[in-house]
């Protein structure tokens, strides 16, 4: 059963809709118990880091999360602003977030690109990990966000990104997968991905 | 690079896509849901659904429709028409839309786009204005005026002012619908399109007149649009001919527009 995190920011019923369509069992919660029967959990996101943290925080999701994640290393996949708040730290809203990975977010440089960036972009990925199984390489992903990350650790990139700058758009970190675009709003090849998570 | 986008758009009435005929004799084309997945298979960018109102309450949003769509379409969809306040927006979203289009009721009440982008972050707001050309004045420097309610009311406010004020209220994208060119299927207004583009930093959709993959080409290399809105030219069985999305992305990037190509 995979858990999907409910909460007030996140697009939960879309990424249940696309492991629905894979006939892939999950629930959409924020219960403790639930998803203590959970083999994966996903971290869906929209909106700002703040209101993310904010609202994880008024669940009382957090140190769930890290039991889950850290502890007992289940497999974990964050989405967009599920990735962002995976960094210790983001400009928007001069948010604090869970800091399991190095690094901060930042925003993308006004002056040269439109912002948000909403849209189809190529993702070149760094080496073959098994969430990208069956990806001929070359494929576009959906994006939505105003601020990327900056990985301190080089090891954690899987997925490189340009929109006027170089950032990275995906990240693997031992059982912690995630990705700045939307894998559930990626057409085909996101669900190939998110069956190949499913199979972690 | 990021790529330009093909947004499919359809009108929406009890559940059925429909067309009308020169604002009248609405034709039915086929099941929402249906067309969504056809649409979906051809690898389209994005759908928009406009006006999905059910039969028993005209004013109702069919939530029935978006979710049922939402199921089966893993591309991002809009919904437009209808909205009337941030309730609303949360039950279309709940429903699985990822952006609601608001046009006629942002007009009257501004501060929604400041609200539901607070509520729901910005990337779900899409400003959808109605334009047309009008002799340049002082009070309408751009010579573009804001309409509402299917284009049968004059409000007074020129296009590139609001597109401005819309996007410091907060919006995530402007769609600039073309009164002058929309039904004519002989190209978008790149004027407004190009003006609007060049005044805002958000992405801007451009709206109203496609009609062959020469407009696509056409208001993406003249203009800063992000992407274009298709309707007729997809399956109105009054167009002399109807393309398909792997047409219309292999003629774009055959001429050096990038978009996301088809997969085949």
């Amino acid at each position: 059963m995979i858990g999907v995190i409910d909460y007030k920011a996140g697009n939960g019923p879309s990424v249940q809709n696309a492991l629905d369509s894979l006939d892939i069992a999950c629930v959409l919660t924020a219960d403790a118990d639930t998803l203590a029967k959970c083999s994966h959990i996903i971290l869906p996101g929209v909106g700002s880091a703040g209101a993310t943290m904010d609202s994880l925080g008024a669940l009382d999701l957090i140190g769930v999360l890290e039991a889950h994640a850290l502890r007992d290393k289940k497999p974990f996949l964050g989405i967009c602003v599920g990735l962002q708040v995976l960094f210790a730290h983001s400009q928007e809203d001069d948010a604090d977030c869970l800091g399991w990975l190095a690094g901060d977010v930042v925003r993308f440089d006004e002056a040269s690109v439109r912002v948000p960036q909403i849209g189809w972009n190529l993702v070149e990925f760094a080496y073959g990990h098994p969430v990208t199984d069956g990806l001929r390489g070359g494929e576009y992903f959906y994006f939505v966000n105003s601020y990327h990350i900056r990985p301190e650790n080089q090891n954690d990139i899987l997925g490189m990104t340009d929109y006027s700058t170089p950032f990275c758009s995906m990240v693997a970190h031992d059982n912690i997968i995630a990705s700045q675009f939307h894998i559930e709003k990626s057409g085909e090849i996101g669900l190939q991905l998110l069956k190949n998570f499913t199979r972690l | 690079m990021l790529t330009k986008r093909l947004i499919a758009c359809f009108d929406i009435r009890n559940g059925m896509v429909t067309k009308a005929h020169k604002f009248q004799d609405n034709i039915d084309i086929d099941e929402a849901q249906a067309v969504a997945k056809r649409i979906y298979a051809d690898q389209i960018d994005e759908i928009i659904f406009y006006d999905i109102t059910a039969s028993a309450d005209k004013r109702k949003i069919d939530l029935d429709t978006v979710r049922n769509v939402a199921k089966h379409v893993f591309v991002p969809f809009t919904v437009g028409g209808g909205i009337r306040d941030l309730n609303d927006m949360f039950e279309v979203l709940k429903a699985g839309a990822e952006k609601i289009s608001i046009d006629s009721m942002a007009v009257r009440n501004p501060d929604i786009i400041r609200q539901g982008s607070l509520a729901f972050g910005k990337q779900c707001i899409v400003l959808s204005m109605q334009v047309k050309r009008v002799e340049e004045s002082a009070k309408i420097p751009s010579g573009y005026e804001i309409a509402i309610d299917g284009a049968r009311v004059f409000t007074g406010m020129d296009a590139v002012a609001w597109a401005k004020r819309g996007e410091a209220l907060g919006a995530g994208e402007i769609c600039v619908n073309s009164i002058d060119c929309d039904g004519t299927h002989q190209g978008y207004d790149i004027d407004i399109t190009s003006m609007v583009a060049d005044a805002v930093n958000i992405p801007v959709i451009a709206s109203g007149g496609a009609g062959k993959p020469e407009h696509l080409l056409k208001v993406f290399s003249r203009t800063g649009a992000s992407a274009g809105i298709i309707s007729s030219m997809l399956y109105s069985p009054k167009m002399d001919k109807n393309y398909s999305v792997r047409e219309i992305k292999e003629f774009l990037n055959a001429n050096g527009q990038p978009i996301r190509p088809y997969i085949g």
